[in-house]
């Protein structure tokens, strides 16, 4: 697509596919992926990085997507909960996080989900210290925590279902 | 039952049945083909079941889900008494339909003991319709034949028909009476009682568009609103020269404040292609308010108050029992404190936000709300759009608590509708400055001991917020607020400050703050009379009585059983090993008891002090919600959700203002809790013999001071003021 006026044309690689969307440099990735994209899984909640649920990778790493302005990730890879639905450790996060039913209203899950699995990538498994540490930066104000850590050992293979 | 009408094979309009209790009534059924139906049709049973000719069941789910699992726990009571497959049902949200269903609502854990016995009925009844069908089908009478697993079978011949095949003559079937109809006993579940995974679980984390912030519609454009910086503030002048020319704006809309503050305060609407382009417009506003409406109502002014009003210890009567200055003149031991909690905000994670589009004057809504007929009704009144031109669809909720039992937000976006589809979004910092806040609170006790150690006398002098010496939305107290009718000589008297705070009610409305001031209090008078507080509560429970009014239209009871009570304290206490506690430095076990909506919980929390830090290792949760648990998966985490909800409170939450202007923007300034803060919580259900209850809110309050006298114990610092930090 063209760039509409006052707007930019960026090159967004997302999921593994390249997307041209048109906007003001200045827009945070959370509201190119959630209005340009249409990628319902990355949430809004404060806008500001205190709260993690617009928590995506860039390049693998865990990044609030709230404070990320658009023109500096053009080129990186970007990942959400949608694109790690298949692969090894995002499936088996998933599949913890429904078999002992982590959520309760659900909205800050994904950015759980892309936490952890920035998590286990990098630490495949993690102490209680570990866990905690890596997901002290998303809110559940459900307050699940105890089956997030749950969840992260199951996918982790330290503890059965 | 009804027999089967004849003439089953023509179309035929089948007249709706006016059911009494149930909200069910027969509809419409689909135009019978003459040999039944297709594979892909399906048959409406009643308002709720809907089934096809493979025999999947869609069961709509009436009431909005905000978290507290009442899209899946709902829908398994139908399906059990339907006696069918869970695997085979498909829950379906439902739209906003007055019509259609009752008691559409989220609110006061009522869902469980309101809808324990109507959805299990809603789903017997469409059971025996199917069972009257294979009746008519075969010619066997229906007291021959039996249901099992999405099957009618004639045992007797080995004979079965699915619902499915089923479903279409069914339909035809007048719905049986309700009240009568039969229902299984609790030995035959099998589906209620197990634990279940949401039905829309793995949908969120396949990152489906499912809440209210997700909703999308062809050229939808996206609006942010900026009202007054303080509570009450009228707008005087707009100057959007600025705004109008920044990037993205389609239009802006003042939108004139209508009712009183509740319903729609003065502001302006930014409305921009994009959400972000929106917020930066906002910015731009030059908004000029007459904030003198709020002037002095600062929360250090409240609270020098209270102390004057405390000092002067006049106050209403809520109560007064025996003669409490009589006995407290004569009491062995004497003893007094003051507590006091802070105004809380909701801070659901989903900020407040509705998807409206307004055509040909007619309203299509998509909104979190945890009462979506107050909206509507609200819009109606206000806006003069009638209610039967009006479609709401409930979307998945990011989280209640309470802040969704008003509809400010929707109210606005329908101000803010015209001909192209608006999604309207708050940030963060409106969110927190723009709620009905859990009301801060102030309580001067006192109590006498006699010389055997027993509470002969007590009261409470409460300072609470409102207007013309009436406290507003959930900052009253009951006059039977516990121990009222099991200490002799008791009083209660109140005192009320005026306030324009807008309040309301935050998970476990009153009993939030009112846990935590009663059982730290009566922690102290414990010690003081040489006793912990379970032995002293045991003591005031020690003879079988009801406390409060009974009456409820559901027949479970409101009042307060000191029978229950006393079954979870001595439950908590074994569970915990309280007898056994470690009594070391820096480590200790306190107690909180608290009964409210329905559910009787007992708690007990193991706390680490080290200097200013405060960790909570364990908690031990001892809970009578009556004779079923439905879903043990979802109840068991609403408890734990709540408990850790109570440690975030007491840990760090606090609203405060300044001529009116709330003084928090973020999630910096007003902390929710983090994963470090949750600390391993065992959950115990006491089964007793009373109906099933509801799990949303009654875990909260006790959890508070049971960590509050924990601290306590390990460090010897009393709790008085909330939050600790």
């Amino acid at each position: 697509m063209a760039a509409r006026d006052g707007e930019r044309e960026f090159v967004l690689k997302i999921n593994g596919k390249a997307q041209t969307i048109s906007a003001t440099p200045d827009m945070p990735l959370l509201w190119a992926l959630r209005q340009e994209v249409g990628l319902a899984s990355v949430k809004f909640g404060c806008g500001a990085a205190l709260c993690g649920a617009c928590t995506v990778h860039l390049n693998g790493s865990p990044v609030r997507s709230c404070v990320l302005p658009v023109s500096a990730v053009a080129g990186s890879e970007i990942t959400t909960l949608e694109g790690v639905q298949e692969d090894p450790v995002g499936k088996k996060l998933i599949d913890a996080w429904t078999e002992i039913d982590v959520m309760q209203c659900g909205y800050c899950q994904a950015g759980q989900v892309m936490s952890a699995h920035a998590l286990l990538s990098r630490t495949p498994e993690p102490s209680a210290e570990e866990i905690d540490s890596a997901m002290s930066g998303n809110v559940c104000r459900c307050a699940t925590y105890p089956r997030i850590r749950q969840a992260i050992r199951i996918a982790s293979r330290q503890e059965e279902a | 039952m009804t027999e089967l009408p004849t003439g089953l094979a023509r179309r035929s309009f089948l007249k709706v049945a006016a059911m009494s209790g149930g909200g069910m009534a027969l509809s419409l059924a689909l135009p019978a083909l003459a040999d039944g139906y297709g594979a892909g049709q399906s048959a409406r049973l009643t308002k709720l079941v809907t089934i096809d000719r493979a025999g999947t069941i869609t069961i709509m789910a009436k009431n909005p889900e905000i978290g507290q699992g009442v899209m899946t726990s709902l829908p398994m009571m139908i399906a059990e008494e339907l006696d069918c497959d869970w695997a085979s049902v498909v829950v379906e949200q439902g739209d906003y339909d007055a019509a259609r269903y009752e008691r559409q609502r989220a609110g006061g854990s009522f869902a469980i003991p309101n809808e324990w016995l109507p959805m299990r009925r809603a789903g017997a009844a469409a059971r025996a319709m199917l069972v009257q069908a294979a009746s008519a089908k075969s010619g066997i009478a229906a007291g021959d034949l039996s249901t099992d697993s999405g099957f009618v079978h004639h045992k007797a011949s080995g004979r079965k028909w699915s619902y499915g095949e089923l479903a279409q003559t069914a339909a035809k079937v007048p719905v049986p009476d309700l009240d009568t109809v039969a229902l299984k006993e609790p030995g035959q579940f099998r589906i209620i009682g197990k634990p279940t995974v949401g039905v829309d679980s793995r949908k969120v984390l396949a990152g489906e568009p499912l809440f209210g912030i997700d909703m999308r519609l062809p050229g939808m454009v996206h609006a942010v609103v900026e009202t007054s910086p303080a509570h009450g503030g009228k707008l005087k002048a707009v100057d959007d020269t600025a705004a109008r020319s920044a990037h993205g704006v389609v239009s802006i809309v003042r939108l004139d404040g209508v009712g009183d503050p509740d319903v729609m305060p003065d502001g302006v609407a930014v409305v921009a292609t994009n959400y972000w382009y929106a917020e930066q417009a906002r910015k731009r506003l030059k908004l000029d308010w007459d904030l003198s409406g709020a002037k002095g109502h600062t929360l250090a002014a409240y609270a020098s108050e209270a102390t004057r009003l405390h000092d002067a210890a006049k106050g209403t009567d809520l109560r007064r029992d025996g003669d409490p200055a009589k006995a407290l003149a004569g009491a062995a031991k004497r003893l007094k404190a003051r507590y006091s909690y802070p105004f809380i905000a909701h801070a659901t994670l989903e900020p407040q936000n509705c998807t409206a589009l307004y055509t040909d004057g007619k309203l299509e809504m998509w909104a979190p709300a945890q009462i979506p007929g107050l909206g509507v009704s609200l819009i109606e009144k206000h806006l003069g759009i009638p209610a039967d031109k009006q479609t709401l669809h409930l979307t998945r909720i990011g989280g209640g608590f309470g802040r969704r039992l008003f509809a400010d937000f929707m109210v606005q976006a329908a101000a803010i509708a015209k001909a192209l589809p608006v999604q309207l979004l708050w940030n963060r910092e409106e969110d927190i400055k723009r709620d009905y806040y859990r009301p801060g609170g102030w309580h001067a006790f006192e109590a006498g001991i006699d010389a055997s150690g027993k509470l002969v006398a007590l009261t409470d002098h409460f300072v609470t917020l409102g207007s013309d010496g009436k406290p507003h939305r959930s900052a009253g107290m009951q006059p039977t607020h516990f121990p009222a009718e099991l200490v002799p000589n008791l009083a209660y008297s109140q005192d009320v400050i005026d306030t324009v705070i807008p309040m309301g009610p935050l998970r476990a409305p009153g009993s939030n703050a009112l846990a935590f001031a009663f059982q730290g209090f009566l922690d102290e008078v414990a010690e003081a009379a040489g006793k912990d507080l379970p032995a002293l509560m045991l003591e005031l429970l020690a003879t079988d009585t009801m406390i409060g009014n009974d009456t409820n239209s559901w027949g479970t009871g409101f009042a307060f059983r000191t029978k229950r009570a006393r079954g979870v304290v001595e439950h908590v206490l074994k569970q915990s090993g309280w007898a056994n506690r470690p009594r070391e430095q820096g480590r200790g076990y306190g107690f909180g008891f608290y009964f409210s909506h329905l559910g009787y919980f007992a708690e007990v929390a193991d706390v680490t002090v080290k200097g200013s830090d405060i960790k909570v290792n364990r908690m031990w949760v001892a809970a009578d919600v009556g004779s079923q648990i439905v879903n043990p998966c979802g109840a068991e985490s609403q408890v734990t959700g709540a408990v850790i909800d109570g440690i975030g409170q007491l840990l760090g939450q606090k609203i405060t203002f300044t001529d009116g202007a709330i003084d928090q923007r973020n999630f910096d300034s007003f902390s929710l809790a983090r994963i470090d803060a949750a600390p391993e919580i065992e959950v115990d259900w006491v089964i007793t013999d009373n109906p099933p209850t509801g799990l949303g809110e009654p875990a909260l309050p006790p959890a508070i001071p049971a960590v509050t006298n924990a601290i306590y114990a390990a460090s010897g610092r009393r709790i008085r003021d909330l939050p600790i930090g």
